[in-house]
């Protein structure tokens, strides 16, 4: 009888690597983009009615009547998209302002103030913005700038007809909530920028402006373009606090100071009231359709920020 | 004026109105913060406030002192946000050093992509993909369902800032480890983790943070409740959901109370955002040191 033979290894550098701790937390973090997929997929089952029965003209459709079950989503795609370019015109000269600012070298202290401020501003909550935006700012932004504004240009019809819930008044506090994304991520940008460029035109003698106008900001631009696309993402996805002071109107309005709808609101003004088939599906419709925008959008500005940092390490 | 000596003023002039842009950014900071107390202190200063339930309105003899509260909200809360942190926070700080001590795979940067999106969708959405998993199925609003939703949304947060924390640990320290034989896990969960600890936990209180203040994702899953739940499995109020519903109703005395709730969330999130910033501005003096 053959003696079987050990070949057990005596020291254990021979030893195969172990690999158990790898494969767990590995498998571990697949579940991020697993839930991913899977939010993707599930809204696109559950909206799977509305859109066999409705196709494309779905997102073309401008009727929302839940009582003849026909449903459009083009005045709520409008108003998301309109609300977002408000609040980026607003907020992206100061958002930049900031980031140049807190990009500066010296006052430590004084910029560790701000910066946590801002920062702050993205802390707090979206229904406080919406309670105070119902309350105090469109109240407001109704009597010093919307009547203004719509007496001194009577002939332009999409700023006439001042409202206090209004789509102009959405797109003001959604300004206040995407600046903090703008500004930190175009100062990590800015600060990114090589300290040599800076340095060289400075010598050359050009003033603190025309350094940052003509060398620092051109050499940021494709971060700030990214952190702009980032905040358009937070933009079209924010829900509460537009949907408390937008007005609910699912209509395409002549002027931006009237009442609107964006997709985000429809869905959490009406889902928990949907009945039947087709109208919960068409509203899930609205949120896949708002997923697949912000992710598109999310990923081209996260390759954005991506690309000018990596330029700035080659270049540094 | 000279040619330079107008480049010099013009660069001055500039400078002046990048600072005035940055003070009317923080501007709405003390605007929110200021109305926020001025509004909800009538109701906080009662301390039924913070122990009873909400009432119907009582317009038009509404009693001078309002005994409504939002105690059911608070612990409603609590509960909802707490068992998404059990959730959350484990995977998260796994995913987070599977990412920081494995991160030259390729499979790290889908990983990193993918919390990245994830970051960023919108919340809404979130809550329709957790009421067509749980509420669907068990045909009623729960608390677990919300909980689920508030986990998705907070799972990036703590594995970016797990991994970007356990990344500061020098070198050294996993070399030593693994030099005395340790095996990788003991080496990152026994001595890495404990090291970064600092800098982890500020990643999982600015999830709960934000977590805490979400209103989107509760409103079809934990839906809200009028009185105190304290079952996970049925519908349960919390503290957004009440600022959301009644701010928007007609009635002072519920718009109070919106008020009020407004604040306490306002001073609990701020409350651990700061303590979070805190805790973080050791770990980066620790790593200097280290």
């Amino acid at each position: 009888m053959a003696t079987a033979v050990e070949t057990k290894p005596v020291v254990g550098l021979s030893r195969p690597p172990r690999e158990g701790f790898r494969v767990v937390t590995a498998a571990v973090a697949t579940l991020v983009p697993v839930v991913l997929l899977l939010i993707v997929a599930t809204l696109v089952a559950q909206a799977m009615p509305a859109i066999k029965q409705f196709g494309l003209g779905f997102l073309s459709g401008t009727d929302w009547n839940p009582v003849t079950d026909s449903f459009g989503a083009l005045p709520a795609i409008f108003g998301t998209v309109a609300t977002s370019f408000v609040s980026l015109a607003l907020a992206l000269p100061v958002g930049v302002a900031v980031a140049v600012v807190l990009a500066e070298p010296g006052h430590t202290r004084i910029r560790g103030i701000v910066g946590t401020g801002v920062e702050l501003l993205a802390a707090i909550p979206s229904v406080v913005y919406g309670i105070w935006a119902l309350y105090v700012l469109g109240p407001w932004s109704y009597e010093h700038l919307e009547v203004p504004i719509a007496d001194h240009a009577t002939f332009i019809t999409w700023l006439s007809s001042p409202a206090v819930r209004s789509l102009f008044n959405a797109g003001l506090v959604l300004a206040v909530m995407v600046l903090p994304t703008l500004t930190a991520i175009s100062r990590d940008v800015i600060k990114a920028v090589p300290r040599g460029m800076k340095e060289n035109a400075v010598a050359l003698g050009a003033t603190w402006w025309e350094t940052t106008w003509r060398v620092i900001l051109p050499s940021a631009r494709a971060g700030i373009f990214g952190a702009t696309i980032l905040a358009l993402g937070r933009a079209l996805g924010e829900t509460i606090a537009v949907t408390m002071i937008i007005g609910n109107a699912f209509v395409i309005p002549h002027s931006i100071f009237q009442p609107a709808y964006t997709l985000s609101s429809v869905i959490a003004n009406e889902f928990t009231e949907a009945t039947g088939t087709i109208y919960p599906a068409a509203l899930v419709e609205l949120g896949l359709v708002l997923i697949l925008v912000t992710l598109a959008v999310n990923i081209i500005a996260l390759l954005l920020v991506h690309s000018t940092s990596r330029e700035a390490r080659l270049t540094a | 004026m000279s040619h330079n000596g107008r480049r010099r003023y013009a660069s001055r002039a500039w400078l002046a109105l990048m600072y005035m842009l940055t003070v009317l950014a923080l501007i709405p900071l003390g605007l929110v913060l200021w109305f926020t107390v001025v509004k909800g202190l009538p109701s906080v200063i009662h301390p039924q406030f913070f122990f009873n339930a909400e009432l119907p309105p009582c317009e038009p003899t509404c009693p001078a002192v309002s005994d409504a509260g939002v105690g059911h909200a608070i612990i409603g809360t609590g509960i909802i946000v707490g068992l998404a942190s059990l959730i959350a926070i484990p995977i998260g700080i796994l995913g987070g050093i599977y990412l920081a001590e494995y991160g030259v795979a390729r499979w790290s940067n889908w990983v990193r992509l993918a919390s990245d999106v994830l970051v960023g969708t919108p919340s809404i959405a979130i809550g329709l993909f957790a009421y067509a998993f749980l509420v669907v199925p068990f045909h009623h609003f729960s608390a677990y369902s919300g909980s689920v939703a508030l986990a998705v949304l907070m799972l990036p947060i703590v594995v970016r800032t797990t991994e970007g924390a356990v990344a500061l640990i020098p070198n050294g320290l996993r070399e030593s480890g693994l030099a005395l034989g340790l095996p990788r896990w003991r080496v990152s969960l026994q001595l890495i983790l404990p090291a970064a600890a600092p800098g982890v936990i500020t990643g999982a209180l600015l999830a709960v943070a934000r977590a805490a203040g979400e209103t989107a994702p509760l409103l079809f899953t934990a839906f809200g409740a009028h009185i105190l739940e304290l079952d996970p499995n049925g519908p349960m109020q919390a503290l957004p959901v009440t600022v959301f519903k009644y701010a928007l109703l007609p009635y002072k005395s519920l718009q109070d109370q919106a008020w009020g709730a407004a604040l306490v969330l306002i001073v609990m999130v701020l409350g651990i955002n700061l303590v979070s910033r805190y805790v973080l501005r050791r770990q980066i003096a620790l790593a200097g040191q280290l």
